[in-house]
Order: C-alpha cells, then sequence, then structure tokens
C-alpha cells in the first residue's frame, strides 16, 4: 500500500508519541500495536518497522504478530467500508459468493484496500442480524439478503463521488502480501 | 546440572545428566524417538511438531520427550498403542498440507519425513485427513538456494538457525492455523529482505523446503 501525502511522517511521529509512552517491552508489544492502530487507523509496514526498530527485535516478528490476531488490519480503511458476514448463517446462505462478488467489483482481495483507498473490504464473523442471512455491512449501514445483483447495486452507488485518480490503473501490478492466504 | 542419573529407556538403563532433555538423553544413546522441531540448544522447546510422545511410568498421559527433564529412576517407553497412534496422527496431519512429490524433491532419501516414516512403519500418503493443497510462489530469489514453502513442516529449524546462529532475523513465523508460514517482513522475497543469503537455514531444513539450486550444492 503506497503512503499517501504527509503519511509517512504522521506515522513516524505516532509510532515515536507511542513508544515514548509505553516501556519498550516483549509484554507491551500487542498494546503498542493497538495504540498505533487506534492513531492510524490500521498498522503499516513502516509503523511495524519502526516499532521492531525502537523494541530491537526482528521485524518479522511484529509482523508475524499483527498477521495472528485478527484485531490487526495491515490495510488502510476506505473511504468506504464493506464488511461481508462469513457467520455461519451467512457462510450458509451464500456470504461466501457476496464475498467474491465484492472482491470481482472491487478488484481487491479480502481484507485489502482499493491502492486509491476508496474501498476496503473484511469478512466479519455475525454482525447480529442472521435472519437477513447473507448480510454485508457498508459504512454501518445493515445490508440483508444480498445477491451478486444487489452487490452490483450497492457498488453504483459507491462509484459515486469516486475520483478519477488513476491510481488504479498505474498499479494493477501484484499486491504486496496476500490478504487471505 | 552435572549430577548423573541412571534412568529406564525401553529396558535399558541409561546414564544421563539431571536436567538434560529425554528426547536428547534417548538420541544420544541410540534409542529412535521421532522428532522435527526439537533444537538441543533450545531452553523453552515448542515441542509443535508433536511426534515426540513417549510414556513415562507414574504419568497418566504420553508427553513430548522434547519438553520432559531427566529424572532419576525415569522409567521410559517409547512406543506403546498410545503413542503410535498420537504420532501417525501428528504425522498424518503434517502429511496433510505437504507436497508430496518426492520424487521431484531436492530432498528425496534425505528427509526428515521420510526417516520418520521408515523408522514407524508409516504411509507416506494423504489418505486420512482431507489434503489441503497450499498454493505458493517458490521463492528462487536467492543466489545459490530457494524456498518452497509448500515441503515446509514448520519445524522451525530455519528460524533458529536465522536467529540464534547467523543472528540476522530475516524469517519468521506469520498467520495462523492452516495458512501459518514462515516468511520474512512484508512477505517480500528473501533476496529484497535483509537476509544475508548465510544459507545456514538451508543446512538447518530437515526436508526439502529450503535447497540449494541445482547447481550449487555445498
Amino acid at each position: 500500500m503506497q503512503l499517501m501525502e504527509g503519511e509517512k511522517e504522521e506515522i513516524l511521529t505516532c509510532v515515536k508519541e507511542v513508544l515514548g509512552e509505553n516501556s519498550k517491552t516483549h509484554e507491551n508489544l500487542v498494546p503498542i500495536l493497538q495504540q498505533v492502530q487506534k492513531r492510524l487507523g490500521y498498522l503499516p509496514a513502516l509503523a511495524m518497522d519502526e516499532i521492531a526498530a525502537g523494541l530491537k527485535v526482528p521485524a518479522v516478528d511484529i509482523y508475524g504478530l499483527a498477521t495472528f490476531y485478527n484485531q490487526f488490519r495491515l490495510n488502510p480503511p476506505g473511504k468506504h467500508e464493506v464488511k461481508v458476514c462469513m457467520g455461519t448463517a451467512c457462510y450458509m446462505t451464500g456470504g461466501d459468493i457476496t464475498m467474491e462478488s465484492f472482491e470481482r467489483r472491487m478488484d481487491i482481495n479480502e481484507g485489502e484496500t482499493s491502492p486509491d483507498r476508496h474501498y476496503s473490504l473484511e469478512r466479519v464473523a455475525c454482525v447480529g442480524c442472521c435472519t437477513l442471512a447473507p448480510v454485508a455491512v457498508i459504512d454501518d449501514k445493515v445490508e440483508g439478503k444480498v445477491t451478486p445483483t444487489r452487490v452490483d447495486g450497492i457498488m453504483l452507488t459507491l462509484e459515486e463521488g469516486r475520483e478519477e485518480t488513476g491510481i488504479n490503473e498505474e498499479e494493477s501490478g501484484p499486491e504486496e502480501g496476500d490478504g487471505n492466504g | 546440572m552435572s549430577e548423573e542419573i541412571t534412568i529406564t529407556i525401553d529396558d535399558q538403563n541409561i546414564k544421563a545428566r539431571r536436567g538434560e532433555k529425554l528426547l536428547w538423553v534417548a538420541l544420544d544413546n541410540d534409542i529412535y524417538i521421532p522428532h522435527l522441531c526439537a533444537i538441543k540448544e533450545e531452553g523453552r522447546p515448542n515441542a509443535s511438531c508433536r511426534l515426540c510422545f513417549v510414556e513415562i511410568e507414574g504419568l497418566e498421559r504420553p508427553v513430548t520427550a522434547c519438553t520432559r527433564k531427566v529424572e532419576e529412576g525415569m522409567v521410559v517407553n517409547t512406543r506403546s498403542p498410545r503413542i503410535d497412534r498420537l504420532v501417525k496422527t501428528g504425522f498424518d496431519l503434517l502429511l496433510s498440507d505437504h507436497n508430496l512429490n518426492c520424487r521431484q524433491c531436492p530432498a528425496n532419501r534425505n528427509c526428515a519425513l521420510q526417516v520418520i516414516a521408515k523408522k514407524r512403519k508409516l504411509k507416506l500418503k494423504r489418505d486420512r485427513f482431507k489434503p489441503v493443497d497450499r498454493k505458493f510462489a517458490l521463492d528462487d530469489s536467492p543466489a545459490e538456494f530457494a524456498f518452497d514453502r509448500s515441503r515446509c513442516v514448520l519445524c522451525g529449524q530455519c528460524v533458529w538457525a536465522d536467529r540464534v546462529e547467523a543472528e540476522v532475523g530475516a524469517i519468521g513465523f506469520t498467520k495462523r492455523g492452516i495458512n501459518r508460514v514462515v516468511t520474512t517482513f512484508n512477505d517480500l522475497p528473501l533476496a529484497d529482505s535483509i537476509c544475508t543469503e548465510c544459507k545456514l537455514c538451508v543446512e538447518a531444513c530437515p526436508v526439502g523446503a529450503l535447497y540449494y539450486k541445482e547447481d550449487k550444492k555445498a
């Protein structure tokens, strides 16, 4: 994920402050990651690298921890956050089809964010309205009984106001990392 | 630490030093116990391969030999129906996501899995658990070696070599469950990471996951 203008400085300041507020021990690693994520919205690679340097542990260990726990996200939240429910009821009624439809339409994988940060796509486990299965949550609005056709409709409204930056076309190369393994 | 004690393994009396780990005492005395993840110098073993189970008299359940310290008068059995079942299950689970194309594998005939299969008369087949074929891109970015994760058994020998022997810290475990994988920071190819290509990890790999390229054999 390419950093936006001024984001590098923001990340460096944030990590510096968080490291300053916590003692740099192994036990504090998860709280440190949580605080950084709370402030930045996600854990950029640069932040993990800086935290590793601060705690004097290999950066891959921070990366290992961040990919182990579901609570950490490595991609920034998009302008529009789409969460597809994969709870039992939604899964059984075709949540995976909903997810695939979104993946195809957004041209990103689960857990990723589009290069222009217009969309991010996530999997969640039950949003508490199983009678509406399969469910997707779009920017905190619950959509029930989602079909691939409905995904097309949702995408139409989300496309509104998307700036033609051209980033998407430029960055069609392979994404770094792998969203869901 | 160096106090000498006597223990019994498979009816053999064996001298050992207090505090030693049972697995290494047995192996040093030519008593075979299957193992993949055990590292002699590691004080707190991962015990993640679940293959080195033994029965110790007085204990209700089988225990992993790599984590157990020897004690005076300990009576150990390396084989029993319970152990064989545990080892078979652990082994079958390891194989369930293992690329079993032995003929094409650079470690063929020099593979820890093949040794375990032979010694314990286990089948190198994936017929018990649903096979999981994970798709990995071959990382052949280093000059002299390559990393094929489809053959990785996640024993951690390479990570130990990287951290403790080479003191580099380029590789480690990431993700969780069936997606667990040994990789670099941000999943970079090894050549683009901080890897120094010292090849100690290749030497440490007990299977054919990290291997020398054809013409670079040591």
